[in-house]
């Protein structure tokens, strides 16, 4: 954990660094930290405004993703919220909403709870990491919002997610 | 006639138990071919003031539509018929309703004066040539529907014993719009499908309507300030309030039997719990405390006992506890999970839904948890509501893939005379009211 805590500081200063920096060297640690050799990737990334939702869903990693039936986050699902806990200690003065989802293999009323506890815990990491209460929201969709309309696992595993959004100024 | 009825009953009544038994072969149990509906004449309703006003020919056709939609008459055409019926003071010439195969014999006429209509009308056994029913209605015309199915209900009540349920309303989600960011609305219609009334604008995402016990009012979930929470929905003013202010999201609620209390789930930390809010008072009482997800609670019909469902065993299974929280039992123990339990307004029942091997099925169970039977079995059946004399269930089916959407079908509690309600698009979550008059 202590080790963790450190390593998470040292990419938080990195990205300080290089945030604050021009775009060009920003690519550069993009693939750096996130591994993003990807040139198309790299493209991207270079539009998005630092600090701003585009900046968070495409550098960071607006989602995490469950098992069927599950709140449980693995390994995957622990690292993008680590990086969504770095970037929000980079910009102290945004709150994000954490959108809890479940597919469509449940029943409302149960898919409902289910996908409020996914975003619940996503919340409790998020804290764990040191990012304050009152900066997150939850709310719970349950079945009502897939992003992929498709009636099999290729679409419900998309759905299984918990996503965090940037409270953009109105 | 009237004993062939009782068989009839009584037969439905055996292919339950039978069906109940023999849990294995639950759903070819009862087939189409084991039940002879009722051939009943159904003449059309005398208007000889109003001939064009036509209200006397539809009133006739909701009433054949009711019966024949209850799977438990055949009403014959009435080209068939052999005497002309003038006037239902008449005693009707018997001999040529029984040559037709008619076993029971409709007769009313029409009478209006300015805005005021009144039908009298007959209903008679034609072997014992008895007269079972002599009654009228008085009644503005654009009551003419609920007057139809009244007459409906009382024509069902006389040749099964049981009562009606075809002066009702069913509370629904109409939906639109792609699966992805679809729209939903409160809505309500008639029983049959007929007069469907959106009651809100699909700005707010809406869910689980449910009837309250005077019909007057509706409980539901909706998103209108973001965080999911129950409201009511009052039918006549079209006003909206949230039901207490609770420090989490508050989720499907029910109405108890006498109207005066809602029951619902409240989402507190990683576990949702149940509540039970007094509606004069607005004291709320908890009934569950764990970390579990606690939900879908539905009260007896004598207010004494709770079913809902928990995930608290690893899977979601039924629980039956007292009303105040005490002695929680588990019901369930079939393979799969076990959610949304219904308690049948007869308290003889629980309909659920129940997801096993990836397929979603409607089934009832004995309140105390034998006589397991499944009712319906496919890709997405789920939300059971019963029809006000516990024989009839309404639920919805969903399609899968990217243009699939929800339908509401009702289907006797034997598994037969499955029907699809016809809504203007795809409808959810039904919940069937009291009878209206």
């Amino acid at each position: 954990m202590v080790y963790k805590k450190a390593l998470n500081l040292s990419v938080t200063f990195l990205l300080i660094f290089i945030l604050t920096g021009c775009a060009s060297t920003r690519k550069n640690v993009e693939q750096i930290l996130f591994g993003g050799g990807n040139n198309n990737e790299a493209e991207i990334v270079s539009n998005a405004i630092p600090g701003s939702s585009q900046d968070f869903t495409v550098n960071v990693g607006d989602r995490v993703f469950f098992a069927t039936n599950s709140t449980s986050l693995d390994d995957d699902a622990k690292a993008i919220l680590e990086r969504q806990a770095s970037w929000l200690e980079l910009y102290p003065e945004i709150s994000i909403i954490v959108e809890g989802h479940a597919d469509e293999r449940g029943t409302r009323e149960y898919n409902i709870a289910l996908s409020a506890k996914r975003a619940d815990i996503a919340v409790s990491y998020l804290e764990s990491l040191g990012i304050a209460g009152d900066r997150v929201e939850t709310v719970p969709y349950g079945k009502e919002r897939p992003v992929a309309a498709c009636s099999s696992e290729a679409c419900w595993s998309q759905n299984r997610r918990a996503v965090s959004v940037v409270i953009t100024e109105e | 006639m009237i004993n062939q009825m009782n068989r009839l009953i009584l037969l439905f009544s055996l292919l339950l138990f039978f069906s109940t038994v023999s849990q294995a072969a639950l759903e070819i149990d009862v087939s189409e071919g084991n039940l002879r509906p009722m051939p009943i004449a159904i003449t059309t309703v005398i208007d000889k003031q109003n001939e064009q006003l036509g209200l006397g020919l539809d009133i006739t056709k909701v009433i054949a539509s009711d019966l024949a939609g209850s799977g438990l008459f055949y009403p014959i055409n009435p080209k068939a018929f052999l005497e002309e019926v003038n006037s239902v003071d008449r005693n009707p010439n018997f001999n040529s309703w029984r040559v037709v195969n008619a076993e029971a014999l409709f007769t009313a006429e029409l009478i209006s004066d300015n805005e005021r209509f009144r039908i009298n009308y007959k209903l008679w056994d034609t072997f014992s040539e008895k007269s079972l029913e002599a009654n009228y209605l008085v009644f503005s015309k654009n009551k003419w529907r609920n007057v139809a199915h009244m007459i409906a209900d009382t024509i069902y009540t006389r040749l099964t014993g049981e009562k009606g349920y075809f002066d009702t309303q069913i509370a629904f989600i109409a939906e639109s719009g792609p699966k992805t960011n679809r729209m939903k609305r409160l809505a309500i219609m008639d029983q049959d499908g007929q007069n469907p009334i959106l009651l809100t604008s699909g700005k707010d995402l809406v869910l689980t309507p449910r009837f309250s016990p005077n019909g007057k009012e509706l409980v539901y979930l909706s998103y209108r300030n973001g965080q999911p929470q129950v409201y009511i929905y009052d039918i006549q003013s079209k006003q909206t309030y949230v039901v207490g202010t609770f420090p989490g999201m508050t989720f499907a609620p029910r109405f108890s039997p006498d109207g005066t209390k809602i029951i619902m789930s409240l989402q507190e930390g990683v576990g949702s719990n149940l509540f039970e809010m007094n509606l004069s008072n607005f004291d709320r009482k908890r009934l569950t405390n764990t970390s579990d997800i606690n939900t879908a609670p539905s009260y007896s019909p004598d207010s004494r006992n709770i079913v809902f469902e928990s995930d608290k065993s690893g899977t979601q299974q039924l629980y039956v506890m007292d009303a105040g929280g005490d002695n929680v039992r588990r019901i369930s123990f079939g393979t799969g999970s076990y959610s949304t339990p219904v308690w049948s307004p007869r308290g003889d029942y629980i309909a659920f839904t129940k997801i096993s091997k990836g397929r979603f099925m409607i089934g009832v169970m004995f309140a105390d948890g034998s006589g397991e039977r499944i009712i319906t079995d496919g890709f997405h059946n789920e939300g059971p509501t019963w029809a006000p004399n516990g024989r009839v269930l309404m639920f919805f089916r969903e399609s899968p893939g990217e243009d699939g959407g929800a339908m509401i079908y009702s289907v006797d509690i034997t598994g037969y005379n499955e029907r699809k309600i016809e809504t203007p698009g795809y409808a959810s979550d039904p919940s069937w009211s009291a009878l209206m008059n």
